[in-house]
């Protein structure tokens, strides 16, 4: 089970402990926490006290020289002000909902095309992993620098048919673009867990469905959509969650600016530069608890409609 | 490789899986059918196109830091007319140091990550898997709900802990953190793959008298291997591609780790030596592709079990 889908039914369970559960429950206490120890530290040094502590300090003026100063809500109304972190909030919303949906597209057809019992499947499930693993890298941002660039790769192509194409990441109309270009073609490890979820679903429904004279198409709809809905939803939940995170392409591909004209400024990118460029820690930490919140929501959204298009089949 | 098995996902993702039942089914039936050949044709193509435009880029990337550098802004083929090494002997002493110091810094914060993130998912692992005790349940939630969490809301009251203890341009804030099993992610593919393995084995190594450290150390952890391994892979690519941790924490080129000697190239050079950049781009990029060739297996079992990118 996945871990979205074990924190889910951690949550469908009710009622009290009974009392041998609860004396079994204790039963290794000393031995547990000895092997949780350093767990339990980072918990509490590297991850719970430092969100305690971002919490406070959003809600103080401090930049690292003096001590922090308490300025109440100052830190969230200037955030209502300030127009540069609106449109940073609006890049990244349009790399999120165009770029997910996208590239969870693309890694599903390519799985279904891959699926059924094709020849070179390893081969071909390799080529399109590759980019997966490399796509984070500093390095394929470089590379992403340049074919964009306005002699690059994509315009030299283009140029031998005739076109001449804009300079994709200099232009601020296309720059968002061919950086959400760049998160679809790591479409490589959705497909997989597509993959593992098509085997997943019994061939005799399939059976069943061609005895009932249904056509391919009815039984994507009918078969393997439904069934692969909650492989579908545990991608959503985790690219979202991820993407809304993304920066070193943008940083890269804009040399650190967010630039041409802040049409690749990212949420984390604004944040990187209040909070580490002009060392405004208070704001920076106002603007990290506005992204808790904002993946907080899209996540809660995204698992209540879950209950009107997931399919349990148990 | 046969506790992985008892993972669903684990299985069905293994390459192995061309030989169910379904399988060779819909392998059956395409052999008769011609129609379905042409299809199984079409889809081929299909792919080949996608892969190859997928690839083509980094292949021209190959071939372009082989290349004087006038001719990668007109030159879009493949087509090698001679090896031109300068770039990448150029690229490699264009920083303040050579590009091989980075590549050690790299080594040695990964090799810190690896073990770190080897010993304390493991045991925490142990713990959530074997152990009965008190706020289990409430532990366990947490740890699911720290994979989701976004490392910015505690990257600036760590960056503040970090450098009040004078850890900026070390490797310490990028290493302590594994040692803390704060990537969560490890813990629940070890807690899943844990659960897999027959718990008699535990059971009898109690009788023998072993206690709690001894069945992990002895019975547990040798039984874990692919898990581990899956573990090492994934932490070697994330942490040899981890930018932003070394920005923030790395600002003296002596420390440098090849993603932000990298960046340091780029904003160091002007348009013309894209050939070498692309040079010393290759190169950090190929510590990851071998991995890749050699543990794919690995991966792909690991992304398939937890979702994991």
């Amino acid at each position: 089970m996945s871990a979205i889908g074990e924190l889910s039914t951690m949550t469908r369970r009710k009622g009290p402990m009974t009392k041998e559960e609860k004396k079994a429950n204790g039963r290794d206490n000393k031995a547990a926490y000895v092997f949780l120890l350093p767990w339990l530290l980072g918990l509490a040094v590297i991850t719970v006290g430092p969100m305690l502590m971002s919490l406070y300090l959003s809600f103080t003026d401090y930049n690292l020289l003096q001590p922090p100063e308490w300025v109440g809500l100052d830190n969230f109304v200037r955030m209502f002000g300030d127009a540069r972190l609106h449109n940073s909030l609006r890049v990244t919303f349009t790399y999120v909902l165009v770029g997910v949906p996208l590239q969870l597209a693309v890694a599903l057809v390519i799985a279904l095309v891959l699926d059924k019992g094709l020849r070179g499947l390893p081969f071909y499930r390799s080529i399109f992993y590759l980019p997966s693993l490399l796509g984070g890298s500093v390095a394929v941002a470089i590379l992403w620098k340049q074919i964009f660039g306005t002699t690059g790769l994509v315009n030299q192509v283009l140029a031998m048919v005739g076109i001449e194409g804009p300079g994709w990441i200099s232009d601020p109309n296309t720059a968002l673009g061919s950086i959400i270009l760049l998160h679809v073609w790591t479409f490589g490890s959705p497909m997989i867990i597509f993959l593992a979820g098509l085997r997943q679903i019994p061939v005799m429904y399939y059976e069943a469905a061609k005895v009932d004279g249904a056509t391919t198409l009815q039984q994507f709809w009918r078969i393997t959509l439904p069934m692969l809905s909650p492989i579908i939803f545990f991608n959503l939940v985790l690219q979202i969650i991820g993407s809304f995170q993304s920066f070193t392409q943008a940083f890269i591909v804009s040399g650190g600016n967010g630039g041409p004209s802040d049409s690749t400024m990212f949420f984390t990118l604004y944040l990187y530069q209040k909070g580490f460029g002009q060392f405004d820690m208070g704001y920076a930490s106002a603007m990290a608890w506005l992204l808790l919140v904002i993946i907080g929501v899209f996540t809660a959204i995204n698992f209540i409609a879950s209950k009107y298009w997931v399919f349990y089949d148990d | 490789m046969t506790k992985l098995q008892t993972l669903p996902a684990a299985t069905s993702s293994d390459a192995k899986s061309g030989k169910s039942p379904r399988r060779r089914e819909s392998r059956g039936n395409l052999a008769f059918s011609r129609s379905a050949r042409i299809k199984g044709l079409i889809k081929h193509a299909i792919l080949i196109l996608v892969g190859g435009v997928m690839i083509y880029p980094l292949l021209w990337m190959v071939v372009s830091s082989l290349r004087p550098n006038d001719l990668i802004f007109r030159e879009p083929g493949l087509w090698l007319e001679n090896l031109e090494m300068s770039n990448y002997t150029d690229g490699w002493s264009a920083l303040t140091h050579p590009f091989g110091h980075y590549m050690i810094n790299s080594a040695i914060v990964v090799l810190g990550s690896i073990v770190g993130n080897l010993v304390s998912c493991s045991m925490a692992a142990y713990a959530f898997a074997r152990l009965q005790f008190s706020g289990k349940k409430l532990f366990f939630g947490i740890m699911l709900l720290t994979i989701m969490l976004p490392f910015h809301v505690v990257i600036v009251p760590q960056y503040i802990l970090f450098s009040q203890i004078g850890w900026v341009n070390t490797f310490w804030p990028l290493i302590v953190p594994k040692l803390l099993a704060t990537d969560a992610f490890f813990v629940f593919l070890m807690v899943q793959f844990i659960r897999g393995i027959p718990k008699d084995l535990d059971e009898a190594a109690r009788i023998d008298g072993a206690g709690h450290p001894r069945i992990f150390l002895r019975v547990i952890l040798p039984l874990m291997v692919p898990a581990l391994a899956t573990t090492t892979i994934f932490t070697f690519i994330w942490t040899w591609n981890d930018f932003f941790g070394a920005l923030i924490y790395l600002t003296d080129p002596d420390m440098f780790t090849v993603p932000v000697a990298l960046r340091a190239f780029v904003d160091s050079q002007s348009a013309t030596s894209w050939g070498s950049l692309f040079a010393m781009s290759i190169v950090s990029l190929l510590p990851v592709f071998l991995v890749f060739l050699f543990g794919q297996r690995f991966l792909i079992k690991g992304i398939a079990t937890t979702g994991i990118k």
